[in-house]
């Protein structure tokens, strides 16, 4: 099984050399780890954000998001909870974007970045709300410019070109940062956005969370090339991998390219290398298409575990902290499912309310109508 | 809303003085939705054109010609030819609180975007509760009757109508063109506004280039009559029109209906109407199958049954590929085929 985990370990980018008639470029993919799977030091830390404080800042995001996503399918095993999209093994690619942005920067999510939106201010209580059949769980309280969960694959490309070509054109420090999955590369919309990103030196980062699964197609039978990271060069800016169960070399090099989109360098794409633990979703069996044996391997690799490695042998983090912050996790996600559980139901005509600035008066009678013959709300 | 940071007040002189001279001429539609554009973008800095080839060279049809000069290269953006992904990028924009318009050269060629416009640019207010929306206005020329190649001739207004979120919006003169695409680009929701190329610039009348916009729920009434009621939209008007004329001197009035707002559909209008002439023919160039004729005529029966005096009937285009040059005027409703349902409908005593 193609392991890109395993294989690109170390740091030697991978050098490509394409030549044309008329011209020709060096092009090489660079590939950033700092802690192995061990949690040890394989190149020196960036100091900006491998200082105590921040890292268990971002080990307790990442241990909230598990526990959230834990709790999410547990829901939806029992019903209260529609399809649900866990991030389970992907945590440090959310939480690594999340914490490389600025608040007035946009986020363009797919719909595995809980851990990134938790850390933009969207409440976990309306990420559930979402999931389970609300459409206020895309309101956000917050408020901001973020998009909502896009559940299409890389459909949301686009809207990322859209947004930074406003911050271009007003010429606002701001950037936009799209997830998608290695699956959306094959998509048309990311190429045709990419493309015209790099044409117009656009304030984007496109962060590729390649977990080796498209549903059942492996990384391996999408595309021939031998990285993600590399479409970049088709579309005139730089690519490159991260490993991204590694939270500090996803955060210190999307941050990087987050600074130069802010900076007027245009574009980049990063290929942030992970392995999705669980299913698809809560709908899919994963048992079906790979081998139990290939998940364990990856078990080994996560990223949660790699971080409190360190932390320990940092004398950073002992049991006890370990222990206090597993049930700080548990009482807060505990109370956002109170929450969530609690919520007031929409009536039935809020399916008409934000269709339209104002209801065209050609649907009035329609709306009368869900209002007359309300059901109240069935489960999810 | 947000204002761009780099937001003028002030034209250049030369395009204030363009502006004049669209002012004091007869115009085509082209012309007028020229005029449109450019009054629109002096009114409000958020207004800006995108699409392929519309900055130097002035748009395929010059819809957009002197735009470039007028306003810049910031706010007359030449897109690659990314068809799927244009609404895409509006939709980013508009978010942001930009006001988008972008042109597809040829209607054929916004198939690629339906993804776009169904899954996002419709329903981004919605299933964000409001906090997001879409401000865009998607323009196409459509139709058949001018000759093209292949892929260029469709009328498919009636999958633009059967999608919640947007408007959809036929000019059918150079005056209405002008104030319905000032009230689609003003309008806070997105509008695909679809231009009939076979009359851009087949006539032209006096528009008076004062800002102000039309109606985007509302019918227009282009003749009245007591006799029949013929419902169209788009190039059509003109078929229907001189059909008109032709039944008059038989003796039938016709009261000619020009829609223009398929969604929302004005129907009080229309209903009006066949109340008052009891008699009603539906005139449209896209094929007749699920075209939008049936949605009028389905809602005819359900609220107007006890008005009608005679069968509903559609001219519409046959349910075939539109052909090639040679025989597109055979597919496309002739004033004949108008004259010859209108006579059948008055038949019903």
């Amino acid at each position: 099984m193609d392991d890109p985990n395993v294989e690109n370990e170390g740091d030697e980018p991978r050098q490509v050399r394409a030549e044309s008639a008329r011209g020709s470029a060096d092009l090489a993919i660079g590939y950033t780890q700092f802690l192995d799977a061990d949690g040890h030091i394989v190149r020196p830390l960036p100091q900006a954000i491998s200082n105590r404080d921040n890292l268990i800042h971002l080990y307790r995001a990442m241990v909230f998001t598990r526990t959230f996503d834990a709790k999410a399918v547990a829901l939806q095993r029992t019903g209260r909870l529609g399809t649900f999209a866990s991030s389970l093994g992907q945590e440090a690619v959310s939480v690594g974007v999340g914490s490389a942005m600025r608040a007035d920067d946009v986020l363009l999510p797919s719909f595995r970045e809980q851990g990134a939106q938790f850390l933009r201010g969207v409440l976990p209580e309306e990420i559930l709300q979402f999931w389970g059949g609300d459409e206020r769980g895309s309101h956000y309280s917050i408020g901001g410019d973020d998009f909502p969960i896009c559940v299409p694959i890389g459909t949301h490309a686009p809207h990322a070109v859209g947004v930074a070509l406003a911050f271009q054109l007003r010429h606002e420090p701001r950037v936009a940062v799209c997830v998608f999955g290695d699956g959306a590369t094959s998509r048309g919309d990311v190429y045709e956005s990419m493309n015209f990103a790099g044409a117009r030196r656009l304030p984007i980062v496109f962060v590729v969370t390649n977990n080796q699964w498209a549903i059942s197609m492996p990384r391996s039978s999408q595309s021939a090339v031998a990285t993600l990271a590399q479409k970049a060069f088709g579309c005139g800016f730089a690519g490159e991998q991260v490993d991204g169960n590694d939270i500090i070399a996803v955060t210190e090099r999307v941050g990087l390219a987050v600074e130069k989109a802010r900076n007027g360098g245009g574009p980049t794409l990063i290929e942030a290398l992970t392995y999705r633990l669980s299913d698809h979703t809560t709908a899919d069996d994963a048992s079906r298409y790979r081998d139990d044996a290939e998940v364990t391997a990856h078990w080994k690799l996560e990223p949660v575990l790699r971080l409190r490695s360190y932390l320990v042998c940092e004398g950073a983090w002992s049991t006890s902290d370990e222990e206090f912050l597993l049930r700080e996790c548990t009482e807060q996600v505990e109370h956002v499912v109170a929450t969530y559980l609690a919520l007031t139901p929409q009536p039935a005509t809020s399916m008409f309310d934000s269709l339209y600035a104002e209801l065209p008066r050609a649907f009035a009678e329609q709306r009368d109508d869900v209002a007359a013959h309300q059901l109240g709300e069935t489960g999810v | 809303m947000r204002l761009p940071n780099n937001a003028t007040t002030s034209l250049p002189t030369s395009s204030e003085k363009q502006v004049s001279e669209m002012l004091a001429s007869e115009m085509s539609m082209v012309d007028a939705i020229r005029t449109a554009l450019a009054r629109a973008m002096t009114d409000d800095e958020r207004v800006i054109v995108l699409g392929e080839d519309v900055g130097t060279d002035g748009g395929v049809f010059r819809a957009t010609d002197g735009l470039l000069a007028a306003f810049g290269r910031d706010r007359v953006i030449d897109l690659p030819i990314s068809e799927s992904s244009f609404v895409g990028f509006g939709v980013g924009l508009a978010a942001q609180g930009m006001r988008p318009v972008i042109e597809y050269q040829f209607s054929g060629f916004l198939f690629p975007a339906i993804d776009q416009l169904v899954n996002h640019a419709s329903r981004l207010r919605n299933r964000t509760r409001g906090r997001l929306s879409c401000p865009m206005v998607v323009r196409a020329p459509f139709g058949a009757g001018v000759h093209a190649p292949e892929h260029h001739s469709e009328s498919a207004e009636a999958m633009y109508a059967h999608i919640p979120g947007l408007r959809v919006v036929i000019p059918s003169s150079p005056a209405k063109a002008y104030g319905l695409l000032l009230a689609a680009i003003r309008n806070p929701d997105p509008v695909v506004f679809l231009e009939p190329k076979r009359i851009y610039r087949s006539s032209r009348e006096a528009v008076v280039d004062d800002g102000v916009a039309l109606a985007l729920d509302t019918c227009f009434r282009l003749r009245s009559g007591d006799d029949v009621s013929i419902i169209t939209w788009g190039a059509c008007t003109t078929e229907a029109l001189s059909a008109a004329e032709r039944l008059a001197v038989q003796g039938i009035q016709a009261d000619v209906i020009d829609v223009a707002t398929l969604r929302p559909l004005d129907m009080a209008t229309i209903l009006a109407s066949v109340e008052r002439t009891g008699r009603c023919v539906i005139v449209h160039e896209a094929v007749r199958s699920g075209g939008f004729g049936a949605e009028i005529a389905a809602q005819l029966a359900d609220v107007g049954l006890t008005s009608l005096l005679a069968p509903v009937r559609r001219v519409t285009g046959y349910d075939t590929v539109v052909p090639l040059a040679r025989l597109e005027y055979e597919f496309l409703p002739s004033e004949d085929r108008i004259v010859a349902a209108v006579n059948e409908v008055m038949s019903y005593t």
